[in-house]
């Protein structure tokens, strides 16, 4: 009884346990895996993401110069980003927002043209 | 005396996964028990026909979520005996790490289930909020909170900075003394002991011959965890398994709950003993061979085994969960207990469906 006389007094002069979610929003830790971001400029279509992915989410056509990620299929376990040779693949620490229809993220670049070709 | 026949699952309060129990009843006193299984069966094992061997891991992580990380460790330290490939020893211990703090909040999400299932609402809820403390240190350290994806073959993909080991040390005392506020509650309460003591006792002979494993085998006497072959840095850090002797389910939530403090001490020692250096060796070639790996999850002994043909695909991945091998047992534990004891008796063996479908 007396115990139970203890924790009461304690709850009420104590701060709140729960956050005030609409005004206080936890953020994420630094290094959290949340969104896939590509920089196509540096994208060199070498498909080495298309091939590691486990969840074969990203599509690369090194002809077309596209690369399109089937954002919903994405597990974030960023195997693309540890594999890609140029690092234009990254992640940034907020996720996606909730979304009503399935994302696809597409984007489109200039592929590289063989030696050939270029010396032409 | 008239028998009937009730369908306990696949869709029940306490159950969090679907498994469903045909249960003979004599008023209220359950007589006999048959399970039904396969009702989320996936088929991830097949996947390694299409998948190759290091797209692998992040399919066995899905196998269990709560799990997740004990389950890549397993899955590659079976690779890297198959190609002979040394994992550098700071890798063994962040593996320790990661594994045990998955222990721990396997455990806590355990306990707090364990007294949602006998209806003591507020418990749960003083559970998961410890839990809370170490699902932050699992995103802050591997990127996300539940599906880690920290194993490799040959090694982790993370590492551990001194500032990082000096805020999970922290983290971890706190989240122990937050645990410890507990212990009298869920050991010692009347109303939690009367509903747990002598409940679905499970003799130590009968643990044996049936083939239980985790804490259900501990909570019936015997002294036996996979942790104790050593892997990942176990060999060097030294191990005693925690045993209960009354096999009711009283012992076996007493067996998790002084684990989850136990796993919280071997963090604390891998992380003062860490030593420095590589966190991944170069791995080279494809695996040829076969072989079986154990490692302890937190419901108990894990098995897999893995044959390659030295193509990039493993020829076949078969995996023995823990829960399997915990069924016969609680089929043993059923009959003869009331009907109201039910869910607390099949919690107790801490049931993963999902695992056991694969």
């Amino acid at each position: 009884m007396f115990n139970m006389t203890k924790n009461v007094v304690a709850n009420l002069f104590s701060k709140s346990s729960t956050r005030l979610y609409p005004i206080a929003v936890r953020g994420h830790f630094e290094g959290f895996r949340g969104t896939l971001h590509i920089n196509i400029d540096e994208c060199i279509f070498c498909r080495t993401c298309m091939i590691k992915c486990p969840s074969q989410c990203i599509a690369v056509d090194n002809k077309a110069g596209t690369w399109t990620c089937e954002a919903m299929s994405c597990v974030y376990c960023g195997v693309c980003v540890d594999v890609c040779p140029t690092g234009c693949l990254s992640m940034s620490k907020e996720h996606r927002p909730v979304a009503t229809e399935k994302q696809t993220m597409a984007y489109q670049g200039v592929p590289k043209k063989k030696k050939k070709e270029a010396a032409e | 005396m008239a028998r009937t026949i009730l369908p306990f699952g696949p869709q029940h309060p306490v159950l969090p996964e679907p498994l469903h129990l045909k249960l003979t009843i004599e008023d209220e006193t359950v007589v006999e028990a048959l399970p039904t299984l396969g009702y989320v069966h996936r088929g991830l094992e097949k996947l390694c026909e299409v998948r190759d061997f290091n797209q692998m891991i992040q399919i066995v992580e899905r196998v269990c979520g709560i799990c997740s990380c004990l389950h890549a460790l397993c899955y590659c330290e079976g690779v890297e005996q198959i190609m002979g490939v040394e994992v550098p020893r700071r890798a063994k211990y962040l593996r320790t790490i990661w594994g045990e703090l998955h222990r721990v909040h396997s455990h806590l999400l355990w306990l707090g289930l364990f007294a949602d299932a006998f209806g003591f609402e507020s418990l749960f809820m003083q559970f998961w909020r410890v839990r809370e403390r170490i699902m932050d240190i699992m995103e802050a350290t591997c990127g996300n909170r539940v599906v880690v994806s920290v194993n490799v073959i040959g090694g982790v993909r993370r590492d551990l900075t001194p500032e990082q080991c000096k805020w999970i040390e922290e983290q971890v005392a706190i989240a122990e003394k937050e645990i410890r506020q507990l212990s009298s509650t869920i050991l010692n309460d009347y109303t939690v002991k009367k509903r747990c003591c002598g409940k679905g006792v499970l003799t130590k002979d009968q643990a044996y011959q049936l083939g239980a494993v985790g804490p259900m085998l501990r909570g019936s006497g015997w002294a036996q965890d996979a942790r104790q072959t050593g892997y990942a840095a176990f060999g060097e850090l030294g191990f005693e398994p925690i045993v209960e002797y009354d096999g009711d389910s009283y012992a076996r939530s007493a067996v998790r709950f002084r684990e989850t403090l136990q796993s919280l001490d071997i963090v604390r020692l891998a992380i003062a003993r860490l030593p420095e250096g590589e966190i991944a060796s170069k791995v080279k070639g494809k695996p040829q061979g076969e072989t079986v790996t154990r490692v302890e999850q937190p419901r108990g002994e894990l098995m897999y085994y893995l044959k390659a043909d030295g193509s990039k695909h493993m020829d076949r991945v078969r995996i023995r969960t823990p829960t399997f091998a915990n069924i016969p047992p609680l089929l043993a534990m059923l009959p003869g207990c009331e009907l109201a004891d039910v869910p607390v008796i099949v919690l107790s063996i801490d049931p993963c469906i999902s695992c056991t479908e694969r």
